[in-house]
């Protein structure tokens, strides 16, 4: 099994609320506030998308599923600001700064925020040649898991974990979520979407004709017959 | 790595909004924040990113064919040149919808969405319920936003599990010969983008 966060085909959620819409400008003041705080404290330079991705996933399952949307987020933002030492236990639980901090040259200025976040960060990287190509049926492992750090960061969800599908398209080398989300570099690989049938997936429950695909680093492939 | 029951973040208040107040003034006073920098960010994605620069590209998608053709085979240096590039949009890939299928986008693991196109996610889009169902019954959650595809069509759902941010190119309705791209653009919705709706139709 995975963690909490693997939601696909999980039962038992209800129906979708599309009235759950609004546009960002009709958010909650707090929500606002801390989707910036969470963008702001990237330019701090301490993490990556990875680890923060996986900070939250690291949540109490308890409090996964409680937790709304915004609260994952700042729940995953004061683990890592702790884990980084970028603030300390008790200055988050005082309110209390114990000084400035030596990285505050780092933060976010009001007049570079729109030319750093319209700049992007793009994750392909140089590596070697894609072994397979389009066209090319593969199979995916099983189970899900991080094989170089146990209970690591993954994304490979378990609903298409030991699954076979075929390579739809080749986006080239990507950054490696398994290796960055734990610092131990970004270990580019060539990323393909993979398309699955529905009933490859999920059996005969599934409508015959549809699919689902996935976007799935190389070494969470093997080549199928 | 932190014990599962003893998470730094529970030394902050329970309340979100307190929370949140709480984390950014300690921040701002340690000099990692600054709230004015803060007020740019939501400027940004509150009025300057957000559908409507979607719209526009399947607007000119529609009328233009040689952009067309660039958008669904290498759009990124073309994106980049209109500004529509950045921050959660690095690397995206267009999927069109035909007579034959129909695309649908999901992220079952967080709530990946391409931002410089279509803004920040809509509520729904980051639930569990979506998460955990378009993948596995996109009929089913089709209908709840009021979508019934005709007879033989396939959908097609994209789980945004990389870098990749996908964007549904809906099909453009009938009767809209001769429209402006600004006219097509207004029938272009946030959701038909993501794939839970079709394009409006023009009023007659």
């Amino acid at each position: 099994m995975s963690r909490i966060h693997d939601m696909g085909g999980r039962l038992g959620t209800g129906p979708v609320d599309p009235q759950d819409g609004y546009a960002f400008g009709e958010a909650k003041d707090w929500h606002k506030r801390a989707l910036a705080l969470n963008v702001a404290c990237g330019f701090l330079g301490q993490w990556n998308i990875d680890a923060s991705r996986h900070a939250r996933e690291l949540l109490d399952p308890k409090d996964y599923m409680s937790f709304s949307y915004y609260e994952k987020w700042m729940g995953g933002l004061a683990d890592l600001m702790v884990e980084h030492g970028v603030v300390t236990g008790e200055e988050l639980a005082s309110g209390q700064a114990a000084g400035v901090s030596p990285i505050a040259e780092k933060a976010a200025k009001p007049e570079m925020v729109e030319a750093v976040l319209m700049n992007g960060s793009p994750y392909t990287r140089e590596a070697d040649a894609p072994k397979f190509t389009v066209g090319t049926k593969v199979k995916t492992r099983r189970i899900t898991r991080n094989v170089a750090v146990p209970d690591g960061h993954t994304r490979l969800p378990a609903y298409a974990a030991g699954a076979v599908g075929e390579v739809v398209l080749q986006h080239g080398a990507h950054v490696f979520p398994d290796s960055n989300a734990h610092f131990k570099g970004e270990a580019a690989e060539p990323l393909y979407a993979v398309q699955f049938s529905a009933q490859e997936l999920w059996g005969g429950e599934a409508d015959p004709r549809d699919e689902v695909v996935l976007d799935l680093w190389q070494s969470y492939l093997e080549p199928a017959q | 790595m932190p014990h599962d029951h003893d998470h730094p973040h529970s030394h902050l208040p329970s309340d979100p909004a307190l929370r949140v107040k709480a984390l950014e003034t300690l921040l701002t006073d340690k000099g990692l924040v600054d709230p004015t920098a803060l007020d740019e960010i939501i400027d940004l994605y509150q009025n300057k990113i957000g559908p409507q620069n979607g719209a526009r590209v399947v607007a000119k998608m529609w009328s233009d064919p040689a952009f067309h053709k660039m958008m669904l085979n290498d759009p990124m240096s073309t994106l980049q040149d209109m500004g529509l590039y950045g921050r959660q949009g690095e690397h995206i890939v267009f999927v069109e919808n035909s007579n034959d299928v129909h695309n649908m986008v999901v992220c079952t693991l967080c709530s990946c969405y391409p931002w410089p196109l279509l803004g920040i996610p809509p509520g729904w889009y980051k639930s569990d319920a979506y998460r955990a169902r378009s993948v596995r019954e996109p009929r089913a959650v089709l209908a709840e936003f009021g979508v019934a595809l005709p007879e033989g069509k396939k959908v097609r759902v994209w789980d945004s599990t990389a870098e990749v941010r996908y964007l549904v190119v809906p099909q453009r309705p009938a009767g809209t010969e001769g429209f402006s791209q600004e006219a097509l653009a207004a029938l272009v919705t946030r959701d038909s983008m993501i794939g839970t709706a079709l394009a409006q139709e023009p009023r007659a």
